[in-house]
């Protein structure tokens, strides 16, 4: 099929598997994420990369998809809530925003498991004062963030065999 | 049978869809042939719509263009009052009016689009105040700007004066607060001139949008069905305002024969929907020597926006609330709610509670201080007891102890000696310390009557695998419904929390158990899911498919058998008072709510007097809440109603320019992060509600009431400023400081 004008190919691993996608280059990721790949668990709250809702993993690193334009994927590797569980097997952080009540209405929650795995990623042990700062660009109006910190910490628990 | 799982933190029923990212929010549907619909508003806070042009350069004829002269039955969003139009026809009262509504396929054309279109408004004067609208500047409402005026007296106000010692004045105000629930809003709508109209959006309330879009398209009301999605955060801001979405996006489906999708950006959410009620509130006490209370004289007044909508009714809980957990022989509360031409403020958590119950706890710390009393011994010498008349004459007929919570509250928190550490420690720091406290109560359920009036229905209904379905048009919008009612029906029936299951709320299939508001879910519509399962188990038991004790496995197998011979089992509830409530309306004067939580909240505070920066260091949260159905949802409840009592007191402020919200980003309307919220220190106390299942009362709304008097009383022991304001922000907390040194 012939390209849409000013369209460009894109080719990225998004969850593990190759992707290739068509898109005009500042189309944001969020939009590519949701619309065109169907991995509608990466949430818009904001569209100005305030409140963390579309946090995805790029190349490691945690971004904003909404602030992301499309031509910057390019060979990139992408990971988002939907890759984080292996199998029916829940990430330790996923089961502990379940068990621990770090998740409520849920809308934060795909960024905000992201971003602290992206923590734990970097650091297996984090000091409480690591996680308030490594979940701060994600807003969450439901918890007040204590049983947030509370997961994050016991999925650390988890991870490294105590619990 | 299994082990009872009230009591305990069972696992959240929808927890794996949310943590997996599988749960879906209404932006996550899609359909064929979806158009995108977007709304033009008015482009005047007032005055007379003289013509809508569309500009050139936009192919027009592929939108689908609604206007107020589509709509086929009443041009009205009907909630109390019909006085709210679904779009402006004729005149534009407040600046974010919807007047136009367009449809297409391609989101980025639409928007081009939106853009092109003007509205032409001759202004009108308009009045922006509370002041200038209780002056009559304009009359922009009804005949005297006022929406709803109470009054509530109780002994005789005028005597008490005369014997009380000291008279004590002051002056408050509360601003607007935005839910800021972070999905924002929106609907899905088809509509099938034959089959009717089919609404799938982010809501608490699916029989609010059943009613006002029965009114909107004059359809019998079986022609309309509203199914909740997922809901990203409600807080009241999803309470009256998806009316209006759903009735817009109906319309557009209605004429352009498609589905059509509206979700509202930040911008346009924040701008246009409702926010909590801007209130002024004026105190006069009058005490004796020995520091009791003899006269509360209140006057309360809220900002009410352009059209009535819910403002009686927030008016009406902010005036109970007012005089607090208190006992005051000779009490007067005049309240009213007027018109301004800013869009309709509406439901937030605590829904007038927060700003008369901040005036109160603020005052009441000043009045302690005119008597030389410490704040607790004051508020010790007054504390309600069992028996004794809330300022409505309520008898409370809870074993309510005020002192005993205050005291396990300053236990947990150190009150006594940080308050004494940090008045030595202060003087001459930049650094400063501070500490402070609010008492108050929280009744669940709607005020007086009302729960009489929605009779609210709930029903229970068994598969033939034994598995038992709850029915209700509550929804789970983070607060744990789902969960809770789980909980209620397994124990109910002694069978496993495995076993039950809840019905997505959808017109179609659930009775009207009520909106999902007022702190009544659980309490009393939880009661409705306990007596339902109660109803169906004796149903089993009475068909004698059924012994008196069972296994899981024998429960199973009557349902079945039942099924079989008989055929569906379901079981319905409906609403009736527990004996020996009372209310008069007319007076306001009776048993306002049927239960009350009781809590006293204690706070921790570091200021910097260099930068005017105050950090909330510590939060402890003690209350009654009933019996506790599940500890981490409730403790989960508290924290966020806390941390957004934080933002109300700190954060979280409203810029205004002729009726619009100018800060209407995330990027300046400032919101709590994780580097803001300390910890929070939670602790239940219960006490078993008998007209609560398994004895549990209200909780959604207590923590937003005390959370913002206590930090603000903890920055005037920590500054000794005097701060009846709130937001207070550095420039708030400069000016304050600034004015006390003149």
């Amino acid at each position: 099929m012939p390209e849409a004008r000013g369209k460009i190919r894109v080719t990225c691993t998004v969850n593990g598997k190759a992707m290739k996608f068509s898109a005009f280059p500042m189309e944001r990721l969020l939009d590519v994420l949701r619309e065109q790949i169907g991995l509608t668990g990466t949430k818009e709250g904001c569209g100005e990369g305030e409140c963390g809702a579309c946090s995805v993993l790029l190349d490691s690193k945690l971004v904003n998809s909404c602030l992301v334009p499309a031509a910057q994927v390019e060979g990139a590797e992408i990971r988002t809530i939907e890759g984080l569980a292996t199998g029916e097997q829940l990430h330790a952080v996923q089961e502990c925003f379940i068990t621990h009540g770090g998740a409520q209405c849920g809308i934060c929650t795909p960024g905000m498991i992201l971003a602290a795995v992206n923590l734990l990623e970097r650091n297996p042990q984090p000091a409480e004062a690591d996680i308030r700062e490594a979940l701060a660009g994600n807003l969450c109006r439901c918890t007040g963030y204590t049983k947030i910190f509370e997961s994050v910490v016991r999925a650390c628990e988890a991870r490294s065999g105590k619990s | 049978m299994p082990t009872p799982v009230i009591g305990t933190s069972v696992r959240r029923k929808e927890g794996r869809e949310k943590v997996t990212g599988k749960a879906r929010y209404v932006d996550d549907l899609k359909f064929p042939g979806m158009l995108h619909g977007v709304t033009v508003r008015s482009s005047a806070p007032r005055g007379t719509i003289r013509s809508i042009r569309f500009a050139e350069g936009i192919p027009w004829q592929e939108f689908t263009v609604v206007t107020a002269a589509d709509i086929p039955g009443k041009n009205c969003v009907a909630l109390i009052v019909d006085d709210q139009p679904c779009l402006a026809a004729g005149v534009v009262n407040h600046p974010e009016e919807p007047v136009v509504l367009l449809a297409h396929a391609d989101a980025y054309l639409l928007e081009e689009a939106r853009r092109a279109v003007s509205i032409e408004v001759e202004p009108l004067p308009a009045i922006f105040s509370i002041e200038d609208s209780l002056a009559r500047k304009q009359i922009i409402w009804g005949s005297d700007n006022t929406f709803q005026s109470i009054v509530v007296e109780k002994g005789d106000l005028e005597s008490a004066w005369r014997k009380a010692d000291r008279i004590i004045e002051g002056e408050y105000f509360t601003g607007s607060q935005e839910q800021l629930y972070i999905e924002p809003q929106g609907m899905v709508a088809t509509a099938d001139r034959r089959k009717g109209i089919t609404i799938w959006g982010s809501l608490q309330c699916p029989y609010y949008i059943h009613k006002s879009l029965t009114a909107l398209f004059d359809l019998p009301p079986e022609k309309i069905r509203i199914i909740q999605m997922e809901t990203g955060g409600g807080f009241g801001g999803k309470e009256e305002y998806p009316s209006m979405i759903a009735c817009h996006a109906a319309l557009l489906a209605w004429k352009s024969g498609k589905p059509v999708k509206i979700i509202y950006d930040r911008a346009e959410d924040m701008a246009a929907t409702t926010k909590r009620h801007p209130a002024r509130i004026r105190h006069r006490t009058g005490v004796s020597r020995d520091g009791k209370l003899l006269a509360m004289d209140i006057e309360f007044v809220l900002d009410g926006g352009a059209y009535e909508t819910l403002s009686p009714v927030v008016l009406s809980r902010g005036t109970i609330h007012a005089a607090g957990p208190y006992e005051c022989p000779n009490v007067r509360i005049r309240s009213r709610a007027v018109a301004t031409n800013a869009p309709p403020h509406g439901a937030f958590r605590g829904f007038g509670a927060p700003q008369s119950v901040f005036a109160l706890e603020r005052h009441f710390d000043r009045v302690a201080e005119e008597l030389d009393l410490t704040p607790e011994e004051f508020r010790r010498r007054n504390f309600i007891r069992e028996g004794q008349t809330l300022a409505v004459d309520q008898v409370v007929r809870e074993p309510v102890d005020m002192t005993r919570l205050m005291e396990r509250a300053f236990e947990m928190s150190d009150y006594h000696a940080k308050r004494e550490r940090f008045t030595r420690e202060n003087r001459g720091r930049n650094a400063k310390k501070g500490i402070g406290f609010a008492a108050f109560l929280h009744g669940a359920g709607f005020t007086g009557s009302g729960e009489d009036y929605l009779a609210s229905i709930v029903a229970v209904e068994a598969t033939e695998e034994g598995r038992v379905r709850v029915l209700a048009a509550s929804v789970e919008m983070g607060q744990g419904t789902n969960t809770i009612f789980a909980q209620i029906a397994a124990d109910a029936l002694g069978i496993e929390y495995d076993s039950i299951e809840i019905a997505q709320p959808d017109t179609a299939n659930v009775p009207n158990s009520g909106p999902t508001v007022a702190s009544r879910t659980c309490m009393v519509v939880g009661k409705l899911v306990e007596s339902a399962a109660v109803g169906l188990k004796q149903t089993l038991i009475g068909s004698g498919l059924l012994s008196e004790r069972y296994t899981a496995a024998e429960f199973a197998a009557a349902c079945r058998r039942y099924i079989a011979q008989r055929g569906p089992l379901k079981s319905t509830s409906q609403y009736a008072p527990p004996p020996e409530l009372h209310w008069d309306a007319k007076n306001y004067r009776g048993d306002a709510y049927g239960a009350y939580a009781w809590a006293v909240y204690v706070a921790e505070v570091s200021v910097d007097l260099r930068t005017f920066e105050i950090a909330v260091d510590d939060f402890t949260a003690v209350q009654e809440v009933g019996k506790v159905i599940h500890p981490v949802l409730a403790a989960g409840q508290i924290e966020g109603g806390v941390a957004q009592g934080i933002g109300l007191a700190l954060y979280e402020n409203v810029v205004w320019r002729e009726g619009r919200m100018v800060n209407n980003q995330m990027t300046n309307y400032i919101m709590p992060t994780s580097m803001d919220i300390p910890r929070i220190r939670v602790h239940f106390e219960e006490i078993p509600y008998p007209f609560g299942p398994a004895g549990a009362k209200g909780i959604g709304e207590l923590p937003i009431d005390g959370a913002a008097p206590a930090v603000i009383n903890a920055v005037a022991q920590a500054t000794g400023a005097n701060l009846p304001r709130i937001p207070v922000t550095p420039e708030v907390l400069m000016e304050a400081l600034e004015a006390m040194r003149a």
